[in-house]
């Protein structure tokens, strides 16, 4: 049996490109950037408000600044992929981390999407979908050719298997 | 009226090749969703003197449109809408400007609903839905809403019985009592337990309130309210709090009382069908939820807190083809609460086990820094509830710095007591086919389910559970809520648990250090 053995997941084999650090960068200004500088603006022009806005902008620009620094570099250790011929593993996440393991033979359909975003970083994003409604299996930040690849070595594999667990 | 009553088969014509329709009482069913506002609106204008002004036209004229409008949709759907069984298959015909045709086999079918509101039975009608083994969407089935009831009955008889036929089934001998579980009213002593009531009341309030506020009428300046207010003004807060919230509580009670009479009246769960199992239950929304048994992968024996006291528990199926989450947690529930010694019956009889997996189970514990992370997060719970006191005790006063951190300080041994039970709850298992997984305080789910419906290993670890060496393992799954998680477990028992219940799937991906 297993007992008497420590237990650990491996990381998957692959890593993500490192574009994608660049990507996730951009994403997370998107998110983190509107605020402050719609704070900014307004201190510039009302200045009888500024006592207002200028500490609106710090507390708006500053969690955001570190959300960009931290989050693509922490994402670009985690996310990983991994294909067998048995299944697809890949890990996600960065404060809360997450792996996942599909079996081929569960696999009802792969698709390929890229983001207006992730094609500036000439990315692809590929979805495992299984007869699961916990969520597909998402694994971003892959180059086009590999991704391409993956997805022709997922359909072979999965056509050959019938039935779906429901 | 019962949903199985064999009335005379008039005008569906479901039997091979012919079309079967709505029925055209439908029309009137949708349109009585004008009578609500309609009804308002007339007696708002009686009450205001009957003058007929440009903006009573205005309405009149909006409400006979929305009519029109109402029966135009209604009757294109009476015309449009076909359905019929060809020998496998069955086909659902409908919609003209977007014309959908629809067939399923009648293999793929996993569950028939026959579900009726007061409206729908006011007029005889019911709806039907058939649901086949696609999760999460609609998209996999066929709904009929708006049939005449003996059509209904046909329809679903009739692809019970091509089921039974291409399954290899014989039919029920109707000697044999094939009834699992009937409505004890015994049990409505557990209803005021199931804590949805308070909260109803919570709800009710508030909405009656906003339909008041909406009116311009201030609920507040109510004479009524104004004479409570006047009373409370002569009496202590303390007496007045208590007093506010035992009548919160009996309204809860009442309430979830209600609820019970409306949901459980009638309830019988039963085999009448070879190989499906089904509930019926409902006063004025009768519903009839039929579960293929093969299908069936599991139970859940779920304990809210307070019913767990007073030894009562639900059981709930977990199946495949229940519909996406909101239609699985109504339709996936096989019993009321009821004495949890009966749950645990009903669990095993359901599964065709003598003793329930959920019951036999050898429960393993879970770390005790799992109890650290539960004992953790009542601190934070007590600290945040109390620190608005304590801030503006700082600032205001000393008494509410006091009031803070005896607040605190009550939260948080509350909350420690609420911890151990939480980590006492913790606990996995495999039983044979079974995977068994425990958790929860305020309610306690004990899940068993087959383990060769895994399809799949969700890991999760937060930053503080990689500090603590735990993970919570998620079981994806084709049934019930897509995932069944065993939540804060070493994360080497994890992974040994996890190889185990799915031999191979896991082993590529995992080291092993002696």
């Amino acid at each position: 049996m297993l007992d008497n053995q420590e237990l650990r997941l491996r990381p998957p084999r692959h890593r993500v490109e490192s574009r994608a650090i660049g990507w996730w960068t951009l994403q997370s200004s998107l998110f983190a950037l509107p605020l402050p500088l719609v704070f900014g603006v307004l201190w510039l022009t009302i200045a009888p408000a500024r006592f207002v806005f200028g500490p609106l902008f710090l507390v708006a620009l500053v969690p955001g600044l570190l959300y960009m620094g931290v989050m693509p570099m922490w994402r670009y250790r985690v996310h990983r992929w991994e294909a067998t011929d048995e299944a697809v593993y890949a890990a996600s996440g960065w404060l809360w981390q997450r792996w996942r393991v599909v079996p081929l033979s569960r696999v009802q359909t792969v698709d390929m999407l890229r983001g207006p975003l992730q094609q500036l970083f000439k990315l692809s994003g590929i979805t495992v979908t299984s007869a699961s409604s916990a969520g597909a299996v998402k694994i971003k930040g892959l180059d086009h050719r590999t991704a391409t690849e993956l997805v022709e070595h997922l359909t072979r594999s999965t056509q050959a298997v019938p039935g779906d667990a429901t | 009226m019962s949903l199985d009553s064999t009335a005379p088969h008039i005008t569906g014509g479901t039997s091979d090749g012919t079309w079967g329709r709505l029925n055209p009482r439908l029309i009137l069913v949708n349109l009585s969703v004008v009578v609500a506002p309609l009804a308002t609106f007339g007696a708002t204008t009686a009450l205001s003197g009957g003058k007929v002004t440009l903006q009573v036209l205005i309405t009149c004229a909006s409400f006979l449109i929305t009519c029109l409008v109402i029966a135009g949709i209604s009757l294109m759907r009476y015309f449009t809408t076909r359905y019929r069984i060809t020998g496998d298959r069955v086909e659902l015909h409908k919609g003209y400007f977007f014309r959908s045709e629809r067939s399923v086999p009648v293999d793929r079918i996993r569950s028939v609903d026959l579900t009726a509101n007061p409206l729908h039975r006011i007029f005889g009608l019911t709806s039907l839905k058939v649901a086949t083994g696609h999760q999460g969407s609609a998209s996999g089935g066929l709904s009929l809403d708006g049939l005449a009831l003996h059509d209904a009955t046909a329809l679903h008889r009739q692809l019970s019985e091509l089921r039974q036929a291409r399954h290899g089934l014989a039919p029920a001998d109707p000697g044999t009592d094939t009834t699992v579980a009937e409505l004890d009213w015994a049990w409505l002593r557990y209803a005021p337990l199931t804590l949805w009531g308070v909260g109803g009341v919570f709800i009710a309030v508030g909405s009656v309130y906003r339909t008041l506020h909406e009116m311009k009428i201030d609920p507040l300046e109510l004479g009524i309210v104004k004479d409570i207010e006047a009373h409370f003004g002569s009496v202590p807060l303390w007496y007045g709090i208590l007093v506010t919230l035992l009548v919160l509580i009996l309204m809860g009670v009442v309430g979830s009382t209600a609820t019970f009479i409306e949901g459980w009246s009638g309830y019988r769960l039963d085999r009448d069908e070879p190989g499906m199992l089904r509930v019926r239950r409902g006063l004025l929304i009768t519903r009839s939820v039929s579960i293929e048994e093969q299908r069936l992968r599991g139970v859940e024996v779920a304990e809210p807190l307070l019913l767990r006291w007073a030894r009562g528990a639900r059981v709930k199926a977990v199946a495949s083809g229940l519909g996406d989450e909101d239609e699985n947690s109504s339709r996936s529930r096989l019993t009321p609460p009821v004495p949890v010694a009966l749950a645990r019956e009903i669990a095993a009889d359901v599964l065709d086990e003598t003793v329930s997996p959920t019951t036999a189970a050898d429960l393993a514990a879970h770390p005790r820094t799992a109890l650290r992370r539960r004992i953790n997060r009542a601190l934070i719970w007590a600290a945040l509830l109390a620190a608005p006191f304590i801030g503006l005790g700082l600032w205001l006063t000393p008494v509410l710095v006091h009031t803070g951190w005896i607040t605190g300080v009550i939260l948080f041994l509350i909350g420690t007591a609420f911890a151990h039970d939480a980590y006492r709850s913790l606990g996995h298992a495999l039983h044979g086919p079974y995977l068994v997984t425990r958790a929860g305080t305020f309610t306690r789910r004990t899940v068993a389910f087959q383990r060769d419906g895994i399809i799949g290993w969700s890991i999760t670890r937060s930053a503080f559970q990689r500090r603590a060496g735990l993970l919570t393992l998620g079981a994806a799954t084709a049934v019930g809520n897509g995932v069944y998680k065993v939540r804060d477990v070493g994360v080497s028992d994890g992974l040994a648990l996890a190889e185990e219940a799915t031999p191979g799937l896991l082993a590529p991906f995992i080291e092993r250090r002696p």
